[in-house]
């Protein structure tokens, strides 16, 4: 029982950048623009973070402009992508490897630095004197609760606003909604950089509060996991929090399972693993419930040609 | 109506031009409010430039456009929009996964929020005063054709819409449909409201029109009262000259045996029975029609004989050779050619003219140098298909896909009757083309014929099937319900076969 309790403890915040990072793509996506530079956009946002909190102490002013490091980075994505219309795979892989790479050398001088400032942890009022649960599931530090309060307020903005829809149509079919006069290239743009701000948020959260340290490519493939987490999400942001918790816990596995002699390298491959049967899992469902991916997902929008 | 009245939409001396073509040439365009204006023209004619234009999607290189009496230039969709103009696109622009209302209220400025009660209502006042029904909570992909096209028109009129252009608006739909559409239009045009009809179908327009403007090559040919003019009239316009309606058909003595069936079996795509005991055969100089209602196996049957799909049962033989579940290669070196229904699988869009023209034999000899294309010869090839089939194409090079639809069919039929086939296989040979097409391309089959070879014609089209052929086999759920002569034919009978209620013994394949 304590055992489970305690996982799930450490579940929650362990999920919670996959779960930033998923709640972002997943609107970029539904704007019809695949995102691959998602790993590289959080590590900015580690990097830009415990550079800002090291030196100003401020962590609420790390987490804002480690947002706009990981904006940054998406709207040179959404350039690449939307006004030249280049391969978004490629512009996206490429992203990803200048994200590693700056974030590498800007926090050459980091590396070994301990964190004086962070947040602290916040009670919820009566819910967190719950004896044995009130502890452990409602004392955590205030990014966690940003996360959650995030995934209804998406969805409904997703599903019950005009801006909502005007997103969905220009992911299902831009003609449409050009045809309607929705400007298709400002909701992408919109989308792809909302999706970099929350991504440089998932790393500042990595490196400012679970860390909290700099270790050189320190989101060890979260980025990835952002983006199979989306399809499991089905592009929604409700089944995002389940996703991104679920793979927080095999996460956290990684490490409660190796004091019971299981090889830690075979233990590192566990989210991938699960990530694999995940995606086959949800592939399946997805069939299933007939939603797929937005039907304009990595396609270039140009007016029509004659 | 006086003469005074002031049009509600004056186009005057449009003009259009897109690499290589003159789309529209000094156009003159005038509708009265209240009535239904037909744009009457063969493909490629520019009735849909000209609304495009009037639509705000292209900018006229010349010309003047008045609305009301008042001199506009229309930027976009959306400045027509505020101009009180709706259009209405012959491929609906719905977006497919999303619900009714959603589709209707997308992109309209206004609360933050879906007013859902508002628009619900007046969705509802909307269905009520036109007969428009549909429910708005229902996503688009579940509705029908006509449906969807019942939502473009509230989707227009939400839009303040008094002006609706409708884009060739019965090519989606069933006859029944067609005359839903047409009640709903005369109300709309009751009401005051006016409406542009691009078509290409002469009985339409006669059906529905008050007056009628033809184009032809981007000209204006004439401007008329559908009351004071008549079918023939408008096809010679559209046309340029006298069109046959009736098609002469010469007798023909029928060679020896083409195409031998004998209890054909094959599986649809799910993997389901598509085809089931067919059997036919086809002479020297003999036209088969295929009648049947669209899905009852007709694709299943052409593409099972043509080597795209394996028969699980059964033979196919060409001219005394065994061709069952052959590879495609192996069967057009039968001289067996085909003609699929949907065009572009057999093409390739982004190709020139006269690469798709070789697509089938640049293996030739003829065309080869070594391990290089011999382009001198395939060119003049291609220089020489293009002017015997008539192909309107502003040069070899073009890429096919910016050709009209009726000049893709002729570059398709290029390609696979000029090599003299033994066999021809031509479904929907003229599926979405206008009067001067199907005319050409009919008398192109019937030379086919004359020529000696045996055709194998697939079509949903009655009157086509009984115009050309010389016998009907008539498919239902994948099995021949009778073969019959195409004259002195029994409609009812075909009627009743077509739908399965009437099956005639079939005589036994070794007759």
């Amino acid at each position: 029982m304590q055992f489970i309790l305690s996982a799930l403890r450490a579940a929650i915040p362990a999920g919670t950048p996959l779960l930033f990072g998923t709640l972002g793509e997943v609107y970029t996506e539904r704007s019809g623009v695949l995102n691959l530079g998602i790993e590289g956009m959080m590590i900015m946002g580690s990097v830009t973070a415990f550079g800002v909190a090291h030196t100003t102490g401020n962590v609420w002013l790390a987490i804002l402009l480690a947002a706009l490091a990981g904006g940054l980075l998406a709207l040179l994505h959404a350039f690449a992508s939307i006004t030249l219309k280049v391969n978004q795979v490629v512009s996206g892989l490429a992203i990803t490897m200048l994200g590693l790479g700056v974030s590498g050398m800007m926090g050459k001088r980091y590396i070994g630095q301990p964190l004086d400032a962070g947040f602290t942890a916040v009670d919820i009022p009566l819910l967190s004197d719950i004896p044995i649960f009130g502890p452990l599931l409602f004392q955590f530090d205030p990014l966690v609760y940003l996360a959650i309060l995030l995934v209804p307020l998406l969805w409904f903005v997703l599903y019950r606003t005009r801006w909502g829809l005007s997103l969905r149509s220009v992911g299902e079919s831009p003609a449409t909604a050009d045809a309607l006069g929705v400007n298709v290239v400002a909701v992408r743009y919109g989308a792809v950089f909302f999706g970099g701000l929350l991504a440089g948020v998932g790393g500042a959260y990595l490196s400012v509060v679970y860390a909290p340290a700099w270790i050189e490519g320190m989101t060890a493939g979260a980025g990835w996991i952002v983006i199979a987490l989306t399809i499991f999400a089905m592009w929604d942001p409700l089944r995002a929090l389940l996703g991104a918790y679920l793979f927080g816990g095999v996460r956290v596995l990684q490490y409660r399972l190796q004091p019971l002699g299981i090889s830690p390298n075979l233990l590192a491959m566990l989210p991938f693993i699960f990530t694999i049967l995940v995606l086959v899992a949800s592939a399946g469902e997805a069939m299933r419930r007939r939603i797929g991916a937005p039907a304009a997902l990595m396609q270039p929008y140009t007016r029509e040609e004659r | 109506m006086s003469e005074e009245v002031i049009p509600v939409v004056s186009m005057r001396g449009i003009e259009k031009r897109f690499p290589g073509v003159l789309a529209n040439d000094r156009v003159d365009f005038e509708v009265r409010p209240g009535e239904i204006h037909a744009l009457l023209g063969e493909n490629g004619a520019g009735k849909t430039t000209l609304m495009n234009i009037l639509y705000g999607i292209y900018q006229p290189d010349g010309g003047e456009i008045l609305i009301r009496g008042e001199s506009v230039v229309i930027h976009s969709p959306r400045e027509a929009i505020e101009l009180g103009i709706g259009m209405v696109h012959q491929h609906f622009r719905l977006v497919t996964s999303h619900s009714v209302a959603e589709n209707i209220v997308l992109g309209l400025p206004g609360n933050l929020f879906f007013p859902e009660q508002a628009a619900r209502e007046k969705i509802e006042e909307f269905s009520d005063r036109y007969n428009l029904t549909v429910d708005p909570e229902a996503r688009i992909w579940q509705l029908s054709a006509g449906e969807q096209q019942r939502v473009e028109i509230i989707k227009a009129l939400y839009r303040g819409a008094e002006i609706l252009i409708m884009d060739e608006p019965t090519s989606m739909l069933t006859p029944g449909e067609v005359e839903d559409l047409f009640t709903v239009l005369r109300r709309m045009a009751n009401e005051g409201n006016t409406i542009i009809f691009i078509s290409h179908k002469l009985d339409e327009v006669m059906a529905v029109s008050d007056r009628v403007t033809v184009l032809r090559q981007g000209r204006v040919e004439a401007t008329l009262e559908t009351a004071q003019t008549e079918k023939r009239e408008l096809a010679r316009l559209m046309v340029g000259r006298e069109v046959l309606f009736r098609i002469e058909k010469n007798e023909i003595k029928l060679g020896e045996e083409v195409l031998r069936i004998e209890g054909l079996h094959a599986l649809n795509d799910k993997g389901l029975p598509a085809i089931s005991g067919v059997s036919l055969r086809i002479a020297r100089g003999e036209i088969l029609g295929i009648a049947g209602v669209a899905g009852n196996g007709q694709r299943e049957l052409v593409e099972t004989i043509a080597g795209l799909r394996p028969a699980t049962g059964g033979h196919i033989f060409v001219s005394g050779h065994e061709i069952t579940s052959r590879s495609p290669r192996e069967i057009i070196e039968k001289d067996v050619c085909f003609v699929p229904g949907e065009r572009l699988t057999a093409l390739v869009p982004e190709m020139s003219v006269t690469e798709n023209l070789i697509l089938k034999t640049y293996r030739d000899q003829r065309f080869i140098r070594g391990l290089f294309f011999n382009t001198r010869e395939i060119n003049s090839h291609a220089d020489d298909l293009i002017e015997r089939y008539a192909v309107t194409t502003p040069t070899r090079d073009t890429p096919l896909k910016l050709l009209s639809g009726g000049n893709i069919q002729r570059v398709m039929l290029a390609r696979e009757t000029s090599g003299k086939p033994a066999l021809l296989i031509a479904a929907h040979p003229t599926s979405g083309l206008d009067v001067g097409a199907i005319e050409y391309i009919w008398q192109l089959l019937l030379k086919e014929r004359e020529r000696g070879t045996a055709v194998l014609l697939v079509s949903e089209d009655l009157e086509e099937a009984l115009t050309l052929s010389d016998r009907i086999a008539v498919i239902f759920e994948g099995e021949l319900m009778g073969i019959v002569p195409s004259v002195d034919t029994d409609l009812e009978e075909i009627g009743l076969m077509m739908a399965g209620a009437h099956r005639l013994p079939v005589p036994e394949a070794g007759e």
